[in-house]
């Protein structure tokens, strides 16, 4: 990828490749939340009513005594959580210069989002 | 050394805000301020307001309650910004997969899929709305 300008004989004056790391990260989880989507839009339109069962066994069923539905959900709530601190974190750093501040900012958001995931996981495992 | 000095150069700096409000982005600009946009609002939202509606929705009184709130034009308003936002992501997202893997990237195909994008994100918008607000 990169030009191979060497300092001495093994470093390459490159950064360590955390950006591809987190802009394929980002990729990866935006497709997971879309085939989550996909599910959840196809599980809704084959609702035979809006029931209350019907929407709490988009998130819940369990085929075989296994809660599938739950994985899934939280699985795909992890994959937000993460894809929403890259997109977030890229805002702090294209809009906020002052360290100290992107760096409360930035604190500030993996809480936020910490907190949601605790958040999401007691709604969907509680139920 | 001294003529650099005495002729100072002019400056191209970051626009204001002010600067912002007439700029006029390409429609590929447009979408994309709004795919940041879209996002930011989601991730603010999330604990605040989506997390505790969809916790009312998983339990059987709350789920009642909810159908109830609804009902009101004022929250369904809100819901509806909240679906465009979800909606204009996601539309605006496979976009990007498909220009990340250097699919319609010259400038024409690039112009004509943010129209598309638009079209698709605001068309389903409006067919959530008609169902929202129990036309159809």
């Amino acid at each position: 990828m990169a030009t191979p300008e060497r300092i001495g004989a093994k470093r390459l004056v490159v950064g360590a490749h955390y950006g591809v790391g987190d802009f394929m990260i980002q990729r990866i989880t935006a497709i997971i939340l879309a085939v989550y989507t996909l599910i959840l839009l196809v599980g809704i339109l084959m609702m035979p009513g809006f029931t209350y069962e019907a929407w709490v066994g988009l998130f819940t069923f369990s085929p075989a005594g296994l809660p599938l539905g739950q994985v899934l959900a939280t699985l795909a709530f992890m994959s937000l959580s993460w894809h929403a601190w890259i997109g977030v974190r890229d805002i702090w750093m294209d809009y906020v210069k002052p360290v100290g501040i992107r760096l409360a900012l930035q604190v500030l958001t993996i809480l936020w989002l910490v907190g949601s995931f605790i958040y999401f996981a007691v709604i969907i495992w509680g139920a | 050394m001294s003529e650099s000095a005495t002729k100072p150069r002019r400056q191209f700096r970051n626009i204001n805000i002010l600067q912002l409000m007439k700029y006029r982005l390409p429609l590929a600009g447009r979408l994309s301020i709004l795919h940041r946009v879209s996002g930011a609002l989601l991730f603010l939202l999330l604990p605040l307001l989506i997390l505790p509606l969809f916790a009312m929705s998983m339990s059987e009184a709350g789920f009642q309650a909810f159908s109830v709130i609804a009902s009101f034009p004022i929250v369904k308003l809100i819901f509806l910004v909240l679906i465009w936002a979800y909606l204009h992501h996601f539309c605006a997202g496979i976009r990007y997969l498909a220009l990340d893997s250097h699919r319609g990237l010259d400038k024409y195909t690039a112009q004509k899929s943010a129209g598309v994008v638009f079209g698709a994100s605001l068309g389903l918008t409006f067919v959530f709305a008609l169902k929202l607000f129990g036309v159809w």
